[in-house]
């Protein structure tokens, strides 16, 4: 029950529950005894039922009783009324365990192991549901279990949706109705159940009927959880983005490249091929998405996922194209052509499968022989002082490398739904105006935004194209932008959006992107494309629009307040990196890098890793002491007192080849660290600003 | 005088206190003065307790109407009895300008399954005083309760029933309002609540003292900004002004904020009281007249004597001082008391002038007596079907101006079903009433209220029920057809303290808040010493549970 405050006990109370402890223990005792000699005789059942009745939390309990019931229905083999009378009794148990603690996961978790087998009668249950659902209508317990009951009585959906209804009137400060009513309707819609088609209007519907919670009593979240779960369901777009690299249409010179290649020393005629689509996918391989070159390649691809989730999905995935034999003509430029979604098997994580295909194509500049990349001793030491950058020189075969993120669509959805989706979201805008121009709501607020992000989501994807004016996204950044300033404690969350939106402002088109491109002065020191981006100093906490920055190789993220960059494992190509001057705060928070493999600069200075005495997101990192970490004993290059410090460093550090490191105005950077750091990466060059021997 | 004969003497013939009439007054008067452990004795001429509060059958009711619409036999001389002087007792008509229409006159066959209120119509709210002295004196083991289901509000052209939003569910609920009224409203019900509601301290307290006494209709429509629509609903449904407050200069009673925002939080605070009634109001199975009987029981269990069918003839009064000694019944015995308290029909002898009248000079106000002109106007229509589809009990407003142009006052109309055993089954009663200065605008209010509500058969022919220009009142688009029905005007007197005590008339109220401050007013002035209803009861908690046992969920 809510909101009854605890008092502290009484001296009665005191005594009465160290009674009832000795008592407990006691039976206890009794229990074990006969638990450990597998007796399930009537009385040692019913010194189970006892213990269990006082302290229902108590799962061996149950345990218990679970083997003693398959012990007796073996007895009983198949005589109906034994077995009857064996699972009455554990219903009976579970009752009155109930009584006691109606919030006890174990005992519900027993009654449905009873009821699975089958033989108890149902109609009970219901009855019993309603009893502990009107003593607490919004116990979770009680709907889990109507749910389970009424799947197994196999009431209708439409019922028990009339059900949701009736408790919401009764009380819509009641998130497990609500959150029942979207279990259903999730299920009637996929079903397209009859009154539950189409889509659309049963959608139109819920906003309405949501709506009255929450213009009457807008400060419950309940409604809005509600709301939040409708506009998912309206913005759920079914079809998939993708940007490429090489990007469509693009001419790539091989050389520029070769050096990102996995290992240096095979042959330098390879060219990384990266897919990021607007959601995690999974099934790409070298049958869903063919690709076919004029000149001889190895058309056996090897897919593989950048930063997979648990099902293997992932957002971003890698692949090398190697030309292996000799060009015929050395100058000419070959086509290569990209078919995704060639053949099905491409599903999204939304549970989509992509059948239509769509298509890509670049050229490439094949190098006459193989020449070795040398990265050669008198390499500078790249400086991102500001003077090293110009803006004016912006190489035109560059801006080809700039693609637009939704030049590819694939397996597009119904343009009309969209609209139609779209014309719902302009509704609920107009009423969370109303309902703002009413009162100060924060929650609206956050609402309106993301209701704004929807439309423009919707709107654009109607149209088939991005939309490249982003006329909402003004009003949006100044909702969060309102937000940090009005609800201080999720400061961080509104901070993260504010970012998310105002990247998507700035990077979505080349116009506007190219604000933000920048020359490197000297152009040797780097392997090929000296185009930095350079995002310095717009106070943004994370990285986003990912999928329009496939080709940065130089990203200057430094004077911002970032504390994550996630995502930044998407940019393969990236190869120096300015992260100076953020609030980073630990290694782990460093996670991305691990898989950019052509890392080679990576300045980290002036953050906060090592200032947390007790740095709790430490534990995130995959350790040498997890299942799921990856490290090998022979990775141990580093050995002593220092790896039990650095462990973290160490697994964000290890798999990279650093030419150039700045890790100083970090609490941890001490002459300690940075001899561990030397240790760890013999082939840096610069640490901090000293050039090492 | 044979039938003088018939009247058993009365022992002991010494009281602290006599009381005459059996209204709710004199019986929780009763049950308090035996409580504080005085002698009581209680008569009532009539067979049934109740007087003006009772609940009756068909028949009795139109007897009674008729016998207080008159005033008694002609005053007799006083006349002198050994040593007192016996001043004759009298009764003054206290209704008036009584019609009745029968349309269907087999129900006058079912008089007995009939139980109508005197005093409707009358609710209690869950959370009211009453209820408090109720569970207090733990007379709710005799009573049983019913929900009232719904409430309705009658407004704009087309005389539909709409809900009135109440509480934080109804509001969700309802179709009428807009989004942006169900937000408007609802966030001046929390203010309501921050404001007086349990726990709250000074930092929640919103509302200053000066809007505190303004007009509440200001209040709401300056301060909180609400429209036409909601202010209507807050004044006439839930806070229910008597009178139209639109038009402050020439407004009778004019709701102050504090008043308004007293009834909201009674409102809300007996919303969910008790978990078996969902409503904010209950009514007693068996009519009105159980609260009294119950108040009675309760006496009669501290040692009062009741006696009913026992006619008082005069009062004995001393004969050099004049003071009151005691009592002549009708019998010819004469029985004595320090104290005596009369039924308001009762005129009090010339000789035993009050002292003081009450409620406080300004008390007058709560009672809707604003001068002696006004008077309340009540109405019972006996139908076949509900006013809505599938709602048994159920109360309705007609704010002033909803009815007709000239309609000053508000109407509440009150409809009751079988399940409180107030008419036989498949049949409703409904009450109206309103206050009025002048009759003939009062009947017209209420005769145009029942015209709203209800189809009124030509005498003789049952009306074929036309479909007409007041549009649907139920989902057939049928009106309740009238099977029998009356109006009439109460007085409204004030009650009386002296060496002799009179209560009062019903008020013009729907809940007995004021009657009730009125009867403990008039105890104390009685007993300065007591208190009233002193004992400790045993639990609350439990008395609470116990006493909604038999209430339908």
């Amino acid at each position: 029950m809510h909101g009854r405050p605890r008092k502290a006990p009484t001296e009665e109370e005191q005594e009465a529950s160290v009674v009832k402890g000795a008592k407990l223990r006691s039976i206890q005792a009794k229990f074990f005894q006969f638990h450990h000699t597998n007796t399930y005789t009537k009385e040692a059942l019913e010194v189970n039922a006892k213990l269990l009745e006082m302290n229902p939390e108590f799962i061996t309990g149950w345990n218990y009783r679970k083997l003693a019931v398959q012990y007796h229905l073996e007895a009983a083999q198949s005589d109906e009324d034994s077995i009857k009378s064996i699972l009455d009794e554990e219903l009976k148990v579970v009752e009155s365990a109930l009584m006691t603690n109606f919030k006890s996961y174990g005992a519900w978790h027993h009654r449905k192991w009873v009821l699975n087998m089958g033989h108890s009668s149902t109609d009970r249950e219901l009855f019993l549901l309603k009893k502990f659902q009107k003593l607490d209508a919004r116990n979770f317990h009680a709907w889990n279990y109507r749910r389970f009951v009424t799947a197994l009585k196999n009431i209708p959906d439409e019922e028990e949706l009339q059900y949701t209804t009736d408790m919401i009137y009764e009380n819509f400060s009641n998130y497990s109705a609500w959150h029942n009513r979207s279990v259903l309707l999730s299920r009637l819609l996929k079903e397209e159940v009859e009154g539950y088609y189409p889509k659309e209007k049963v959608l139109t519907e819920e906003f309405e009927f949501v709506r009255n919670a929450l213009f009457t009593d807008p400060d419950d979240q309940s409604g809005w959880f509600y709301h939040l779960w409708l506009l998912d369901q309206t913005v759920k777009l079914e079809h998939l983005l993708v940007s490429s690299w090489p990007p469509n249409g693009s001419n790539v010179n091989v050389s520029d490249y070769c050096a990102l290649s996995p290992s240096l020393s095979s042959i330098s005629r390879t060219l990384p091929l990266i897919l990021c689509f607007s959601e995690a996918v999974g099934g790409i391989n070298s049958s869903t998405v063919s690709v076919v070159c004029e000149s001889n390649m190895d058309s056996n691809l090897t897919w593989t996922p950048i930063s997979v989730d648990k099902s293997g999905f992932a957002r971003t995935w890698l692949t090398y194209l190697t030309f292996s034999s000799e060009p015929m003509h050395p100058s000419r430029n070959y086509l290569v052509k990209v078919s995704i979604a060639n053949s099905e098997g491409i599903i999204s994580s939304a549970g989509f499968c992509c059948s239509n295909p769509s298509h890509m194509a670049f050229t490439v500049c094949l190098p006459s022989s193989n020449t070795e990349f040398d990265e050669g001793p008198d390499i500078e030491r790249i400086d991102w002082s500001e003077e090293n950058f110009s803006s004016n020189q912006l190489h035109s075969e560059n801006l080809g490398l700039i693609n637009s993120f939704n030049e590819l669509t694939i397996s597009g959805g119904n343009k009309k739904t969209y609209e139609t989706n779209a014309k719902i979201i302009a509704d609920e805008i107009a009423y969370c105006r109303e309902l703002l121009s009413e009162m100060d709501c924060k929650i609206g607020k956050l609402t309106l935004a993301r209701l704004l992000l929807a439309y423009d989501a919707l709107s654009s994807a109607s149209r088939g194209v991005q939309d490249q004016n982003m006329f909402q996204y003004k009003e949006i950044l100044e909702l969060y932008h309102d937000l940090m300033k009005l609800d201080p404690p999720h400061f961080q969350y509104y901070k993260d959006q504010y970012s998310l939106v105002f990247l998507k402002q700035e990077l979505a088109n080349e116009e506007s992107l190219l604000k933000y491109c920048y020359q490197y002065r000297d152009s040797t020191s780097l392997s090929n494309n000296s185009l930095c981006l350079c995002l310095r100093g717009l106070s943004l906490s994370q990285i986003g629009c990912i999928e329009q920055l496939l080709w940065v190789q130089m990203l200057d993220l430094s004077n911002n307040g970032i504390r994550s960059i996630e995502g930044l494992e998407s940019l393969q190509l990236l190869c120096c990196l300015n992260l100076s001057n953020n609030k980073i705060c630990s290694f782990s928070a460093l996670e991305p890098l691990r898989l950019l493999k052509s890392l080679k600069v990576l300045d980290i200075s002036h953050n906060e890793i090592g200032a947390h005495p007790i740095d709790t997101r430490r534990y995130l990192c995959a350790s040498p002491l997890s299942h799921a970490s990856d490290w090998k004993r022979e990775e141990f290059v580093v050995s002593g007192p220092e790896m039990t410090i650095y462990w973290d460093a160490f697994s964000i550090f290890s798999g990279l080849n650093l030419r150039q490191l700045s890790v100083t105005g970090n609490p941890i950077a001490d002459k300690k660290f940075k001899l561990f750091l030397c240790k760890l990466l013999p082939a840096m060059k610069w640490l901090d600003d000293e050039k090492l021997r | 005088m044979d039938e003088a004969m018939s009247y058993p003497p009365i022992e002991p013939a010494n009281f602290d206190l006599i009381v005459i009439g059996t209204g709710l007054p004199e019986s929780i008067l009763a049950a308090a003065a035996s409580s504080s452990g005085k002698t009581v004795l209680h008569l009532d001429p009539n067979p049934y307790y109740g007087s003006h509060f009772a609940s009756l059958h068909l028949h009795d009711f139109t007897e009674f109407l008729q016998t207080h619409s008159l005033p008694s036999a002609p005053e007799t001389q006083p006349s002198s009895s050994g040593e007192f002087n016996v001043l004759p007792l009298t009764t003054s008509p206290v209704y008036s300008s009584i019609e009745t229409s029968v349309f269907s006159p087999e129900i006058l066959q079912q008089s007995n399954q009939f139980n109508l209120d005197l005093a409707g119509p009358r609710v209690l709210f869950c959370a009211d005083k009453m209820i408090d002295l109720i569970l207090k004196t733990e007379i709710n083991h005799c009573m049983e309760f019913k929900s009232v289901d719904a409430s309705f509000i009658c407004e704009g052209e087309e005389g539909n029933l709409r809900n009135v939003p109440d509480s934080r569910s109804a509001i969700f609920k309802d179709k009428s309002l807009s989004f942006t009224e169900k937000n408007q409203l609802m966030r001046f019900f929390k203010l309501v609540q921050d404001h007086f509601g349990d726990g709250s301290d000074e930092e929640s307290k919103k509302i200053s003292e000066e809007d505190l006494k303004s007009p509440f209709v200001e209040f709401l429509s300056r301060k909180i900004g609400l429209s036409q629509k909601l202010k209507s609903i807050i004044l006439y449904a839930i806070s229910m002004a008597h009178y139209e407050q639109d038009n402050l200069e020439v407004c009778k009673d004019v709701l102050e904020t504090k008043d308004g925002i007293d009834l909201l939080i009674l409102y809300h605070k007996s919303g969910g009281r008790f978990p078996n009634a969902p409503g904010a109001m209950i009514y007693p199975l068996y009519g009105q007249g159980e609260l009294l009987q119950a108040f009675c029981r309760r006496a009669a269990v501290k040692g009062s004597i009741h006696v009913l069918r026992m006619p008082v003839v005069g009062l004995l009064a001393d004969k050099e001082v004049g003071n009151y000694k005691g009592v002549k019944l009708l019998s010819g015995q004469e029985l004595f008391s320090h104290k005596l308290i009369l039924d308001p029909s009762f005129i009090l002898p010339s000789g035993f002038a009050p002292s003081y009248l009450y409620p406080e000079p300004d008390g007058g106000h709560d009672f809707g007596l604003l001068d002696e002109k006004v008077k309340v106007v009540r109405g019972i229509c006996i139908t076949k079907s509900s006013l809505k589809l599938d709602v048994a009990n159920c109360l309705v407003f007609f704010p002033p101006r909803s009815l007709f142009a000239e309609q000053m006052t508000s109407v509440r109309v009150f409809q009751l079903s079988s399940n409180v055993a107030a008419c036989p089954s498949g049949m409703f009663v409904v009450y109206l009433s309103t206050l009025c200065e002048d009759v003939g605008q009062g009947k017209k209010i209420v005769n145009e209220a029942m015209n709203a509500l209800f189809s009124i058969p030509i005498s003789g022919k049952p009306e074929e029920n036309s479909t007409d220009s007041h549009g649907e009142n139920t989902v057939l688009g049928l009106k309740p057809s009238l099977l029998w029905s009356t109006v009439y005007i109460q007085e409204l007197t004030m009650g009386a303290f002296g060496c002799v005590s009179s209560t009062f008339m019903p008020d013009g109220n729907l809940q007995y808040n004021n009657l009730l401050d009125a009867t403990t007013k008039l105890f104390h002035k009685m007993y300065p010493n007591e208190e009233f209803f002193p004992e400790a009861t045993s639990s609350i908690e439990v008395a609470e549970d116990g006493a909604f046992e038999q209430l339908d969920s």
